[in-house]
This record gives structure tokens, C-alpha cells and sequence, in this order.
């Protein structure tokens, strides 16, 4: 057997700021991942998937980053139990093809199908089911951890391990390196959605037709918003709701091959584009092209898995179009009845001259028990912004106004905070430093994210 | 760890009471909690900037550090990432002297030579190391528009410069694989301590000033700047006048 490769690489995440070096193994089955392990020095080691995190926490400086994605075998899918055997180096991507054909569904799939599993439980990603579905760790049955000894633990969410297992759910990595898990995958008659779409005039419509229950009945929703016009415009919205159809509710075409992976891209950027680009005007003119050619009001309609969920691949690598300055991902959750708070973050958006395209907004489900997971009742905004001069200081505002208003960042975006803003957004941390310390003492697992913010 | 929006979380200045370096300190300190490492000769002086910083809610320690103690270089760098990851560090340190002196009393010339070149030298090598293990980490090298060309004027201290500034130009080319990155920065004349009594220049700029330029310099991951920025054209014609002509210009 061959043994991992290893190289210097510089890393960032996808918001391609920060880079830094490190030494990064090339495994492609799990012996390797000990071997790396091994090999580990003083800098530590963090396992890194397909880059998606915004910020560094796939990153070590000086250390050693093991690239899982060459451990990437699905081992069994059970077409009755829905239940997946995976490396954590498959993706969603991968899974999704492989599941199809089964009648099988990713229960939770965040804006793009590029993460691995590993990442996916890692992160404690959600999609727009949240509502609905949770989060990814609450679909995982059981997962294989190789911990900071060279033990190789098996974890279950309600087994005798149960605290490790939620730790690593939304752990950043900073537990092991989860070699392999048991995922329960969802049946499905399609892989068409049936969408509802509506667009509101203004932000009071958008969080209106969010709680007036409009979209308990769906599986998924989710709103793009304006954040970009300050006047009566501001917040307006194209809202989104929708199912995976059932097989008679497909139009006869659809029904030959229902569970056909559809998911078109057309092209990939390259990497030429120049900073400034992404500006308030060019934003302006895409923002109001999405907002229009959006139908004012559509039932039913059948749409794909790239239509439904994710416009963004169409274009592959489009976080290139930010140029090389690159741009930071700004997520928050907000409790339910500080809406006030989030109208007034909102407005202070628009006005701040920091202009963002991609603008989501999502009423989040119940949470999980994993101390770390981000979801948790409340409402949940998404925004790009290209790294500009004075972006520090507006997103340090915002911080103080997610903290005062009980809400939190996502580690998984997060990529500039400082460490006492995210521990007074996180007070379950010491429980999880507690459970991370007794099988990580001398914190061997560690990266870049978790060095700037004393995780 | 330097951030997504390029602000540092921790900063050593080795010139611990240089203006301009304490400048950029506190430009840090105001956007963030700093931990700042000062190396300096210890004096009043020192422990006044420690306590300003402090005041801005940084956390500060002092090292005693003297650039011509050459063999006590490679402990101060240990010293100072001894707690940790040094993001930033900053060479500001050096000696103005005086300009007809320096070229005529031996002492006074060698004594700027060391502190000017050969101390940044020996601490750059030493630093190189430290931030290769790293894997990370950003060096601010404050030289001067009087390296770019060197006057008759102040030619001892200007050659100084000169070597300083392409040695740290340099360094930043070696370093580029390892991720570490080299910002040469080059004010022109400044009011401070070190130029007081000094007729002003023109473009004359301050401490707090050239700290605008260094920290988004380091933002943008620039490898060479000019304090004000208009300096760059500036010297983009010096640098090119004949030197029939050059030696008669009142500079």
C-alpha cells in the first residue's frame, strides 16, 4: 500500500482571505489518515474537505491539514432503511448520484452539493428544509472517529460516547477526524421539486409571509432579499416554498424518469476577475434582474434541483467573480421576537455602503443537542461582502447587535470575530472544551479558526 | 491569526518607542483586543507606551531589546513568540544622526550602519525562521524615500536605508512560498521625536498617518508602500534625474 502524500500548500477557505501554509496529507483510505496522524508536530492537524467554510477553520498554519476528500468510498446504501455507509470524503454531490437511483434523498443539502461528509457533520450544516428536516448531524446514526490517541471511537447520537458524538456535530474538527458515517437518507418519489413562488414589496411583506405559517406546509423555504435599495424597496423579496413532488403530482414528462439527477451548470468562472467589481451598481442592476425576472406570484411549478436550490451552481467557482481581495460571508440567527433588531440590521445593510448580492433569509427550526450547532429557533440572514477598507468595523457593529439580541454567528461562515464576541454568543463552549479536553488534552487537533477565536 | 478583513490579533514591535511603530500599535489596539509585544531598551519612556496601550484595552508586555547587542537577537525573537503566534511584527527602530557627522567621525557612521542595517539584518534572519514554523504571519519593515535615492545630504543614513530596504524586499520574495509576508514600507519626512528641530519637507506626514498606510498595506497584503502615497511619483522622477543635475537640486 502506498503511503499518503504529503506537500506545502497555501490554503484558505472559499472566502479566499487569510491564507496561510501548511503541510498537507493526501490519504485515500483510512490508514493513511493514522499514518498523518502520526506525523503530526507541534502546529497540530485539522482535516480539511472541499474548502466550502468561508473562513480558515479547514486551515493550520505551520501544521498539518489532511485532505480527506481521496477517502471518498460509499460503502453501502440500504434502498429499504434509507440508511448510507460513507468515508468522509464523499460528497454531497457523489451521495446524491449514488442515492437517486434508490429513491433516496440527502436529508439536508446546504447552498451547494461540494461538502463532504465529514464537513457536513463538522459544520452541523443546514439547507432550506431546516424547518422541517434540522440539521445534518440530527440524520446521522453513527460515525467513526479517529481521536487524538489513534483510537478509532464509534459514536452514536444516544450510545455511551453520546457527548463526543454531539461534540463533533458542529466541532469544527477539533475533535478528530471522523473516518466514516451512517447516514439515514430520506425516501423520495423525485427529484423534482413543486415550488411556490411569491414577491413582496418590502421587508414588512417579507417577514410577514415568513410567520404567518405560509410555509409550515412546505418542506423547504427560503427568501433572496434586497439589501441594497434603502428606500421603501429595502427588503423586498423573491420567497420561495417547495416539496419534493410525488410521483402523481408530476406532469407526464417528468414521470418517464423521475429520479434523473438534474442539475445543469453551465459554465466555470476563471479567475481573472478584477477587485471593485462586485460593486454597489453592478449589484444594484443584478439584484433588480433577479428580483423581476422572479414571477410575481406562481404555483406548482416543477422545477430542478439547480432551478430550486442552487441558482449559485450555474456558475462554477463563482467566489473568483470577488476578485483577489476576496469576500467574507456574514451569517447570523436572530431569536424569534427581536424582529425589531433585525429590521434594524437589515436597514443598516443597505446603508452602510457595503453592498451584498447574495442575501438569503430563513425562519430556522428547533436546534440539535450539539453544544456548538448554530441552528436554533429564529430567523436567519445571509450576506456576502467584498473585503473593502472599514468592512472590520461595520461587521463589529453587527456582531454587538447579534449579541445583544440573543443571536449568534456561524463558524462555518465566520471568519473575523474576536474570541470574546463568540464566547458570549456560545455559552454551551465550556461544556464542549470540557468533552474536546478529555480526548484532546494537549489540543493536537487545531486549526486557524480555532487559534483566533481560543476554541 | 490575521482575519478575513487583515486586522491582527497580536503585534511585536521590536523599537518599542518608535512613534511611528507605537502608532500603528494603537491604530491596532482601537479595532480590536491586541496582545502587543514592545522590545525596547527599558527607559520611562517605554513603560508610558505600554500604558497607553494598555489603556486601549491591548494586553502589553515588554522585552528588553538592544539593536547592537547582535548576539542577544535570536532570544528576543525566542522571547517573543514564546506565548504564542506573533501575526504582525514591525522593525522600527533606527537612528537619524547627524548627517555631516556620520560620514566624518568613525563611531558615529559604524554605530548607524549597525543599528540601521545590520541589527534588521540579523533580527530579519531570526524572524524568518520563526515564521516559517508558523506558517503564517505578516512583516512590516519601516524603511525610508531617502533609501530609494541616496542624497548627499544624508548619505550615510540614506545608504542605511537602501540596504534595508532591499534586504527586506528580498526577504519577502524568500518568504512568499512559506506564506509570510513582507510589507517594505517608505515615509518620507515625518514629525516626530526623531526629526525634531527639523526644517518639514514637503509631503511631510505624522506618525499616525503612516500607521493608515501600514495597516492597510498589511490589509491588502502590499509588498511596498509609499507614506503619503504621493511620494511614490515623487521618487519615480528623482530616481531617474542625471547626476549633473540631481547633486544641484536643494534636496
Amino acid at each position: 500500500m502506498e503511503p499518503a502524500t504529503f506537500e506545502t500548500r497555501t490554503l484558505t477557505g472559499w472566502g479566499r482571505t487569510a491564507p496561510t501554509v501548511a503541510t498537507v496529507a493526501a490519504p485515500t483510505n483510512p490508514d493513511h489518515v493514522l499514518d498523518a496522524l502520526k506525523q503530526a508536530g507541534p502546529r497540530g492537524i485539522i482535516a480539511r474537505g472541499l474548502g466550502r467554510s468561508y473562513g480558515d477553520p479547514a486551515q493550520n498554519a505551520g501544521g498539518l491539514v489532511v485532505d480527506m476528500t481521496g477517502v471518498n468510498r460509499v460503502h453501502s446504501i440500504d434502498a429499504d432503511t434509507g440508511l448510507a455507509v460513507l468515508d468522509a470524503g464523499v460528497n454531497l454531490d457523489q451521495l446524491m448520484r449514488a442515492a437517486l437511483p434508490f429513491g433516496l434523498w440527502v436529508p439536508v443539502l446546504p447552498g451547494t452539493r461540494q461538502v463532504t461528509i465529514g464537513g457536513a457533520i463538522a459544520s452541523d450544516i443546514h439547507g432550506k428544509n431546516h424547518h422541517s428536516a434540522g440539521s445534518f448531524g440530527n440524520h446521522v446514526r453513527e460515525m467513526e472517529l479517529l481521536t487524538a490517541d489513534g483510537q478509532v471511537r464509534t459514536l452514536t447520537p444516544d450510545g455511551p460516547e453520546s457527548a463526543l458524538f454531539w461534540a463533533t456535530v458542529g466541532g469544527m474538527g477539533l475533535t478528530g477526524i471522523i473516518l466514516r458515517a451512517t447516514v439515514a437518507l430520506q425516501h423520495t418519489e423525485s427529484a423534482y421539486f413543486l415550488s411556490d413562488t411569491d414577491r413582496t414589496a418590502n421587508l414588512d411583506e417579507t417577514l410577514e409571509i415568513f410567520s404567518n405559517g405560509s410555509d409550515d406546509d412546505y418542506d423547504y423555504s427560503m427568501a433572496w432579499f434586497d439589501s441594497i435599495n434603502t428606500d421603501g424597496r429595502l427588503g423586498r423579496a423573491v420567497f420561495s416554498r417547495g416539496s419534493l413532488a410525488k410521483l402523481d403530482e408530476l406532469p407526464k414528462k417528468y414521470r418517464k424518469d423521475p429520479l434523473r439527477f438534474d442539475a445543469p451548470q453551465l459554465l466555470t468562472l476563471p479567475d481573472m476577475f478584477p477587485n471593485g467589481l462586485a460593486n454597489k451598481l453592478t449589484f444594484r442592476l443584478l439584484g433588480e434582474a433577479w428580483y423581476r425576472k422572479a414571477p410575481k406570484q406562481a404555483r406548482g411549478q416543477v422545477m430542478n434541483l439547480t432551478a430550486f436550490y442552487h441558482p449559485l451552481d450555474m456558475f462554477g467557482e463563482w467566489n473568483r467573480a470577488y476578485g483577489s481581495h476576496g469576500f467574507l460571508q456574514y451569517q447570523f440567527i436572530i431569536p424569534f421576537g427581536a424582529d425589531a433588531e433585525l429590521r434594524s440590521i437589515v436597514r443598516q445593510m443597505a446603508e452602510s455602503g457595503h453592498v451584498s448580492f447574495l442575501n438569503v433569509l430563513k425562519r430556522m427550526g428547533a436546534g440539535n443537542r450539539a453544544p456548538l450547532s448554530f441552528p436554533t429557533p429564529g430567523w436567519t440572514i445571509t450576506v456576502d461582502f467584498p473585503i473593502v477598507p472599514g468592512l472590520h468595523e461595520f461587521c463589529a457593529r453587527l456582531d454587538e447587535q447579534v449579541l445583544a439580541a440573543g443571536g449568534r454567528l456561524y463558524l462555518a461562515k465566520e471568519s473575523r470575530t474576536t474570541p470574546e464576541t463568540f464566547h458570549s454568543m456560545y455559552p454551551r463552549l465550556g461544556e464542549w472544551r470540557e468533552i474536546r479536553r478529555s480526548v484532546d488534552p494537549d489540543g493536537l487537533f487545531t486549526s486557524d479558526q480555532s487559534r483566533r477565536l481560543g476554541l | 491569526m490575521i482575519n478575513a478583513v487583515g486586522t491582527p490579533q497580536s503585534l511585536l514591535l521590536l523599537g518599542g518607542t518608535s512613534e511611528i511603530g507605537l502608532a500603528i500599535a494603537e491604530n491596532y489596539a482601537r479595532q480590536r483586543s491586541l496582545t502587543v509585544t514592545l522590545a525596547a531598551r527599558p527607559s520611562e519612556r517605554l513603560d508610558a507606551a505600554a500604558e497607553k496601550l494598555r489603556g486601549l484595552g491591548a494586553t502589553v508586555r515588554t522585552i528588553a531589546f538592544d539593536a547592537l547587542d547582535l548576539d542577544s537577537h535570536q532570544k528576543v525573537v525566542d522571547d517573543a513568540f514564546a506565548e504564542g503566534d506573533v501575526d504582525v511584527t514591525v522593525l522600527a527602530f533606527g537612528l537619524l544622526g547627524d548627517a555631516e557627522q556620520a560620514w566624518q567621525d568613525h563611531a558615529t557612521g559604524v554605530e548607524l550602519a549597525q543599528v540601521n542595517y545590520t541589527a534588521p539584518v540579523s533580527l530579519g534572519i531570526a524572524l524568518a525562521q520563526r515564521l516559517r514554523k508558523q506558517g503564517h504571519g505578516s512583516v512590516v519593515a519601516l524603511s525610508s524615500v531617502a533609501g530609494e535615492r541616496v542624497r548627499r545630504s544624508n548619505f550615510v543614513y540614506g545608504s542605511t536605508k537602501a540596504g534595508f530596504d532591499g534586504f527586506f524586499l528580498g526577504l519577502g520574495e524568500a518568504l512568499r512560498p512559506d506564506g509570510i509576508h513582507v510589507t517594505v514600507v517608505r515615509p518620507g519626512f515625518v514629525h516626530s521625536k526623531m526629526t525634531e528641530g527639523m526644517k518639514a519637507a514637503p509631503l511631510a506626514t505624522t506618525p499616525d498617518k503612516v500607521a493608515e498606510v501600514v495597516v492597510n498595506a498589511v490589509r491588502a497584503r502590499r509588498e511596498l508602500v509609499w507614506a503619503p502615497g504621493q511620494w511614490r511619483l515623487v521618487m519615480s522622477v528623482l530616481r531617474h534625474i542625471p547626476r549633473p543635475i540631481f547633486r544641484r537640486l536643494p534636496i
